[in-house]
């Protein structure tokens, strides 16, 4: 029994973390329609870049995360221009040649980290990371705490800014009518590459608490396209709550299969309940259209 | 059609001879080791091409037909030490039966939904081949070669002929799929889903028999590559490069007929064998990485698309 409270514990924290991860993905995927499956490859490519400031100038991880932003939201800026270029201003088959295309650029990205990095696991040093806090028996790692902590800050943070800010409702109009915003004189294809924007420039902060938490490796892009797809299909499409949600979700019943089955069936927890959801109610749990 | 139909016969009579001729002049393994994962890409691209191409159903769970197929063979040697036909023949039945299960799982989804799924269904399976100890488990499993069966002198060349036989076999069928209703009602539904069923396309059984097809060749075209590597171990048989590979090989070579993804099969899978040998085999997934982007936004009607647009002229624009 308390082993089982302790895995839901450490799930939902976990599951914080997966909402941080997913959140850009649940903008780019769930309210642009972009097939984004290089999400995670920007992810870990954001992890390298942090890892290259905490390793090479001793910079805090979390503030290095804060620092590549800005980089990030140019890079993604220019990723969803080409995207529209190439697909979505010609039209037909824009979501099938779609994946094909990030695919394609996850992969590029995979070998130059190879190329740059080598294939060993990196790490980064602070000083909140390797303590733990005791709460009874219970041992709650601290890197934990602190990635629950900020990621819970960034979903509020980006919810808010979409439901809040003139930009944000922007980007919730577009997703839902985008003829419409066009009509009222604004140019949807500028709000759509300023959301990308937005959604890439969140992987700064994700970056960093993904190398907080574990070890980043190149290929572990792979691992959370499961995780990310299926954080953003079973909110439902573009939902901030939703996203918190089946975040936690995802995160508990992972811990869960870790602790009674063992780390070898985690990898297929995401997928199995990202197949679920799709086979049953593929508008999600807070599904923003049937 | 005809006559085009006796030139194919022929042609593939006289590829067949070729490949044999050569098992039994050519005395170094080298040739044949590389032309056999040539080959083997042949098959696993015209294969992913009967669902992807021409249904425009983009499934990313190549590595699972393979890896099913890897592991079938490696399941049947051990329990009865089957020989290399039984194998290829159970594992296109086990790849027929998962692709109907993967159809019926995705009867409804399209689009990216259907490509999530599939990536889905393979790492699923492979965790649980990863935790299938009988099999080997995470670890793998060595399998030993039985003697190798005359006419050939050695099992890699058996093996190069076995799978040149699935490469004709494979384009045969695809061949014929697209010049019959079936490819027919599978393009119709690629265009249109809606408008094909109003006009009485059956595009659920049509998409469910390009499932079973599709699957069925890719869990045959893995069942040898237990046997040439004399190996298995799930991260390697279930492993996203081939689903990505086939993918890029299917759209550079061009998915609308037969031929395109033969085409870029032997284009990329030459490329990756050259640049194994010369350089590493991590620059072999930027050269695949880089041509998928550069035909998906530059000819996105692959090498096959260029060769009629060059034909025609220009003319005949659409």
């Amino acid at each position: 029994m308390d082993l089982l409270l302790d895995a839901v514990i450490i799930g939902v924290l976990l599951g914080c973390f997966y909402a941080a991860v997913s959140i850009g993905l649940s903008v780019s995927f769930g309210l642009l329609d972009v097939p984004h499956v290089a999400h995670p490859a920007f992810l870990v490519l954001a992890s390298y870049g942090v890892f290259f400031l905490n390793d090479s100038y001793d910079i805090d991880p979390l503030l290095a995360g804060v620092l590549i932003t800005p980089l990030l939201f140019v890079f993604g800026l220019a990723a969803y221009r080409i995207y529209y270029e190439t697909f979505e201003r010609r039209g037909t088959d824009a979501a099938v040649r779609g994946i094909a295309f990030f695919f394609g650029i996850a992969f590029i990205i995979e070998v130059l980290i190879i190329l740059h990095f080598g294939v060993d696991q990196r790490s980064v040093t602070a000083s909140y990371i390797g303590k733990a806090w005791r709460l009874g028996d219970m041992r709650i790692p601290f890197r934990l705490v602190v990635a629950f902590a900020v990621a819970t800050g960034l979903t509020l943070l980006l919810s808010v800014y979409l439901s809040r800010t003139f930009m944000g409702r922007a980007i919730r109009a577009v997703a839902q009518d985008e003829e419409a915003v066009r009509l009222m004189g604004a140019n949807p294809v500028w709000i759509k590459q300023w959301a990308f924007g937005i959604a890439t420039a969140v992987l700064g902060v994700a970056g960093a608490l993904l190398i907080i938490v574990a070890p980043v490796e190149p290929t572990l892009d792979r691992a959370y396209i499961g995780r990310t797809f299926c954080v953003v299909v079973m909110a439902g499409l573009g939902s901030m709550t939703g996203t918190l949600i089946a975040a936690i979700i995802l995160g508990v019943a992972e811990s869960i299969v870790l602790t009674m089955f063992g780390a070898s069936w985690a990898p297929a927890i995401s997928f199995a309940l990202l197949l679920g959801v799709l086979a049953v109610r593929p508008q999600g749990l807070l599904g923003r259209r049937s | 059609m005809k006559r085009g139909g006796a030139a194919f016969w022929i042609g593939a009579a006289a590829f067949l001879a070729l490949v044999f001729l050569s098992t039994q002049i050519v005395s170094n393994e080298y040739p044949f080791f590389a032309g056999y994962v040539i080959l083997q890409f042949i098959v696993l691209s015209v294969a992913w091409s009967i669902l992807g191409g021409y249904a425009g159903y983009v499934n990313f769970g190549t590595s699972a037909f393979f890896g099913i197929g890897v592991y079938t063979a490696v399941f049947l040697v051990k329990v009865a030490g089957a020989p290399l036909g039984v194998q290829i023949l159970v594992a296109a039945g086990v790849g027929a039966l998962l692709g109907f299960a993967l159809g019926l799982l995705t009867l409804r989804m399209q689009g990216i939904f259907f490509s999530i799924a599939t990536i889905a269904l393979t790492i699923i399976i492979e965790t649980t081949v990863t935790n299938w100890r009988f099999v080997g488990g995470a670890a793998g499993i060595q399998l030993q070669r039985p003697p190798v069966t005359a006419p050939f002198h050695s099992y890699v060349q058996m093996l190069f002929f076995v799978q040149a036989l699935l490469v004709v076999l494979a384009i045969a069928v695809s061949r014929y799929i697209q010049n019959s209703w079936i490819g027919h009602g599978l393009q119709a539904l690629r265009d249109d889903e809606l408008a094909a069923e109003c006009t009485g396309v059956p595009t659920l059984r049509l998409k469910l028999l390009a499932c079973v097809i599709s699957g069925a060749l890719m869990c045959a075209a893995g069942a040898p590559a237990a046997m040439y590597l004399q190996y298995a171990d799930p991260s390697s048989a279930f492993n996203l490069n081939y689903s990505v590979t086939v993918l890029a090989m299917s759209l550079i070579g061009g998915t609308a007929y037969w031929a395109g993804p033969v085409v870029g099969a032997i284009v990329l899978g030459t490329t990756q064998q050259l640049l194994t040998v010369t350089i590493s085999s991590e620059v072999n997934v930027l050269v695949l990485g880089v041509m998928l982007v550069v035909f998906v936004v530059g000819a996105p009607e692959g090498i096959i698309g260029l060769i009629r647009k060059v034909r025609n002229g220009g003319e005949g624009k659409g």
